[in-house]
């Protein structure tokens, strides 16, 4: 067995599994919202407020974010591994996309709930 | 040259091969200090390459099935010179050694009940002879050897043997008594050459068909053990006899297992004729190879062989259809696609006689001791020198060996020989140091090669004597046509001995250890050659035009080489098994 | 004339400062060789030539080499197959360190086998003749036992072109779920505890580099899904 710290599960099953679930929630999300815009040709601030207004869709939303945030960790985690092999700059980078991804994730929230 | 750096075991073993690994195997788990030394990964050793099984009365195809029927077969099968106290130990232990590989993981294949598939091989019969042929030969289809050499080093793994690989053995070490305490040893990736001292040093280095410029062996298989021992001075047993597999792939001479005759297939010559059906009338394509041999040669030399020269037989295995072609023989189909563009589903293979096993070797007794003898011809141990395998005689061969038998050969002595080491080191073992001079010696071929500074290459000296034994010692053999060999193998050795090495490089240098190798390959040529010309008779696997006949009153012997005088002396024939009676010499009829 | 134009990776480190291509013009004879029997052509030109081999029939795997830009055994893989334009280029597997020419350190190959205790194991006592098996049960071993270990496959898997030291690589895995899948190995959870990790399996991409070089025409890449489908159905 590989011991390794810097990925969250600490399992190559539970990284595969929430790529795999993180990439149909995406996948989901993803035709859900073209679906809508090719519903909606003419669409206004006022119809794109109201969708988001919905609690339904703030939370399918934030799913959405969540999957993406993790769905991005497990890959760049598994890309920095691969191809960052001088440990100083592997865990510098892996910090900067954990922070990034953090500051997205916390703003993406704040888009949703916010003011 | 004298501050070689030195490794010591308990025991060392020469040759990754079946024999050797098992042996290690016994010795790894007795916690001895040993080492396999082999010039190869382990599982890269010939055994790899035996494909279609491993004869023994494990009673699966037949709950009546008795290890002294397949002992009498094994007997018969090697013209009653195999000594029947070895062929009685192995028969009977067989059993054990093969539920000891299924137990270690080995896959078999089996029949509906569960039980290990064996299949008919040649010389197999029921009720000493009396009741048919019989099916005893364990399979994992037709990758036998290739599941075994695995599954026992997967088992040297489990029990951490300590493995030198791509180490080459150069030379025995003897001390002032003659005793063997170790050998010379190169790495072979780095050319560092050691001093490896042992209290036991086991000769399992296996066959040495490279003699032969054609031959089922592999590229590696250059008699180094029975090369290092003949230098040594020990004589070597019965080295005339050399079987000839029935069914080489003609031009490649690649095996096609006797599996495929044991599953239904048959030889056919160009009139589409079974042949064999006139020259074994019971047995037909399963009679003694041997047998099958030299009825395949007898049509070819009377007009009837196919293919436009007229110089090879065919297998037929069409018949068998397709199912059984992929379940019970996957690897031949793919063998003879690749290396004779042949579909055996549609047609014939064609095939050749083909040098594949040597039958002599260092004489040992059933615990894998060697043996030379003293001034008055008896027995005599040599300390610290074993063997076991190919390179071993012990034995339980005879004259010509039953298929499937070498694998039960590599497992039951490698497995004695592991056992009697183990208890010998617990019962403690000295002998005096190989002294400066002692180490000396044994370098001394290394050295010539390295300080070599002009002369033949061997690349061609190698065909040169693959051409000779090729043509004065095959499948017939007669006294002019030998003489001529022997002269001719003279003069190469004195080619040898002044060629040339031109990469002395230290890093991978392959040119180096094919030097080495040609030595080797000498010596067990010339062993062949004196033996085959001394024994005037035919017996098994050595057939003569000017000797057509067994000769018991002269020759119901070993022939024995001793190489400081090249002398073919000979050695009783064991015929005091210790719990059956003896089989006496009866005319052999398949 | 049947000339065929060879070039071959050269690299000594006694004299080579770095590796180098280097051609040869090799007499075939108009025959369709084996690429093992041509190098025996170009060793006897040059005697320094570095190869493995042994069996030259395919089941021992020392002479896995690149040949045109894709893995094989040299012995079985006929000019015919390989050769384009009237050339031969041969260099030593990829990604491994090169110990001469075309000999490979294959330590790190072996070290990933060992680390899946490629051998059978079961605690319980052994009957006195062997265990059975049923037809059926030894048929899950099929396209599984017979791997030669020749690097092939593992040496044209970028996954362990990065992670030599972490995934286990193809041939590993392949043996792997050998044992995984033997009716007579009783270690099945402590293997799969072993292997869960993110890059002893899970590594693999599935780019199948590994099924299209196999020599034996084996398939590790299914052997490692159904390693996957193991995990996952092993997992609470």
């Amino acid at each position: 067995m590989v011991t390794n710290v810097t990925n969250f599960g600490r399992s190559g099953l539970s990284d595969w599994l929430v790529q795999r679930v993180s990439a149909i929630i995406l996948a989901l999300y993803s035709l859900f919202i073209v679906g809508y815009l090719l519903l909606h040709p003419g669409l206004d601030y006022m119809t794109w407020n109201g969708l988001f207004a919905q609690t339904w869709m703030r939370i399918f939303s934030l799913l959405a974010f969540v999957s993406l945030a993790a769905h991005a960790w497990v890959g760049l985690w598994t890309v920095t591994t691969d191809y960052l092999k001088p440990t100083g700059i592997r865990i510098a980078t892996q910090t900067v996309i954990i922070l990034a991804i953090f500051v997205f994730l916390v703003w993406g929230i704040q888009v949703l709930w916010g003011a | 040259m004298s501050n070689l750096r030195s490794l010591t075991f308990d025991a060392i073993i020469i040759g990754g091969g079946g024999a050797g690994l098992r042996a290690a195997l016994e010795l790894a788990k007795s916690g001895k200090k040993t080492a396999v030394l082999s010039k190869v990964f382990p599982t890269r050793s010939h055994t790899v390459s035996a494909q279609g099984g491993i004869t023994c009365a494990i009673a699966s195809a037949d709950p009546n099935d008795d290890w002294r029927w397949h002992m009498y077969d094994t007997v018969k099968g090697g013209d009653y010179i195999a000594d029947q106290d070895a062929a009685e130990y192995m028969c009977s232990e067989g059993p054990k050694a093969v539920f000891e590989l299924e137990h270690m993981g080995l896959p078999f294949s089996r029949f509906d009940n569960g039980r290990i598939y064996q299949r008919p091989f040649g010389g197999q019969s029921k009720n000493f002879g009396e009741g048919g042929q019989a099916a005893r030969t364990c399979a994992a289809a037709d990758r036998t050897g290739h599941a075994l050499l695995h599954t026992l080093y997967q088992n040297n793994l489990k029990n951490n043997t300590t493995f030198l690989n791509e180490w080459y053995a150069v030379d025995l070490v003897k001390n002032a008594n003659g005793d063997v305490v170790g050998c010379i040893a190169m790495d072979i990736e780095t050319g560092d050459v050691v001093h490896v001292k042992s209290k036991a040093t086991v000769l399992a280095t296996g066959g040495s068909g490279r003699i032969y410029a054609s031959t089922t062996n592999a590229l590696i298989n250059t008699g180094d053990g029975i090369g290092m021992a003949l230098r040594a001075g020990f004589p070597m047993q019965d080295m005339e006899m050399w079987q000839f597999h029935p069914t080489g792939i003609y031009g490649a001479g690649t095996l096609v297992t006797e599996g495929c005759r044991g599953e239904g297939g048959y030889l056919i010559n160009k009139d589409g004729e079974r042949f064999m059906e006139r020259y074994a009338p019971n047995a037909k394509d399963l009679a003694g190879r041997d047998v099958v041999a030299r009825s395949m040669v007898m049509e070819i030399l009377e007009g009837r062989g196919c293919g436009e020269k007229g110089d090879h037989v065919y297998l037929k295995l069409d018949h068998l259809g397709e199912e059984v072609l992929g379940k019970r023989l996957p690897g031949i189909v793919e063998l003879s696609k690749t290396f004779a563009h042949v579909d055996p589903a549609k047609e014939p293979i064609p095939v050749v006689p083909t040098c594949h096993y040597m039958m002599g070797g260092v004489p040992t007794n059933v615990h894998g001791q060697a043996i030379m003898q003293d001034a008055e011809g008896n027995d005599k141990i040599i300390n610290g020198l074993f063997a076991c395998g190919e390179a071993a005689c012990v034995s339980v061969h005879g004259a010509n060996r039953l298929g499937g038998n070498s694998l039960l050969d590599l497992v039951v002595f490698g497995r004695a020989a592991g056992m009697f080491i183990e208890s010998a080191l617990n019962e403690g073992i000295e002998y005096l140091e190989a002294s400066e001079s002692d180490v000396e010696s044994a370098m001394k071929r290394m050295n010539r090669w390295n300080e070599s500074e002009s002369g033949e290459t061997v690349p061609e000296l190698k065909r040169d004597l693959q051409d000779i034994m090729q043509n004065a010692f095959g499948v017939f053999r007669q006294e002019d046509n030998m003489q001529k060999g022997v002269k001719q193998l003279a003069e190469l050795r004195e080619r040898i001995n002044n060629a040339y090495l031109p990469d002395k490089s230290n890093t991978f240098n392959t040119a180096r250890v094919e030097a080495l190798e040609l030595d080797n390959l000498m010596e067990v040529a010339e062993a062949t050659a004196v033996a085959a010309l001394e024994r005037k008779e035919s017996r098994g696997a050595h057939s003569r035009y000017d000797y057509p006949d067994r000769d018991d009153v002269n020759w119901l012997k070993h022939s024995m080489y001793f190489p400081a005088e090249k002398r073919l002396g000979q050695r009783e024939v064991n015929f005091a098994p210790k719990t059956v009676d003896m089989f006496e010499p009866k005319v052999r009829t398949y | 004339m049947s000339k065929l134009q060879v070039s071959l990776y050269r690299y000594n480190p006694e004299t080579d400062s770095a590796p180098y291509m280097e051609e040869f013009q090799v007499d075939t004879q108009g025959r369709d060789l084996m690429v093992l029997d041509v190098l025996h052509l170009v060793k006897e030109q040059d005697n320094g030539l570095a190869y493995r081999r042994s069996c030259r029939e395919g089941v021992c795997g020392s002479d896995g080499m690149n040949m045109n830009g894709k893995n094989g055994l040299a012995c079985i893989t006929p000019l015919s197959e390989v050769v384009k334009k009237g050339k031969l280029t041969l260099r030593p597997l990829p990604g491994l360190p090169v110990i001469r020419d075309l000999v490979v350190d294959m330590g790190l190959f072996y070290k990933q086998y060992e680390r899946i205790q490629p051998y059978l194991q079961n605690d319980q006592p052994a009957p006195a003749i062997e265990r059975l098996q049923s037809p059926e049960e030894r048929d899950k071993l099929d396209g599984l036992y017979e791997c030669i270990l020749c690097a092939c496959c593992s040496t044209a898997c970028p996954s362990f072109w990065w992670n030599p030291d972490k995934f286990v690589g193809p041939a590993g895995l392949l043996q792997a779920y050998r044992f995984l899948a033997d009716s007579r190995d009783e270690a099945t959870r402590e293997r799969l505890a072993e292997l869960e990790d993110p890059f002893s399996v899970f590594r693999c991409r599935g780019i199948m580099n590994c099924v299209a070089v196999c020599p034996k025409g084996l398939n590790p890449t299914r052997a490692i899904g159904k390693i996957r489908e193991m995990l996952l159905a092993n997992a609470t």
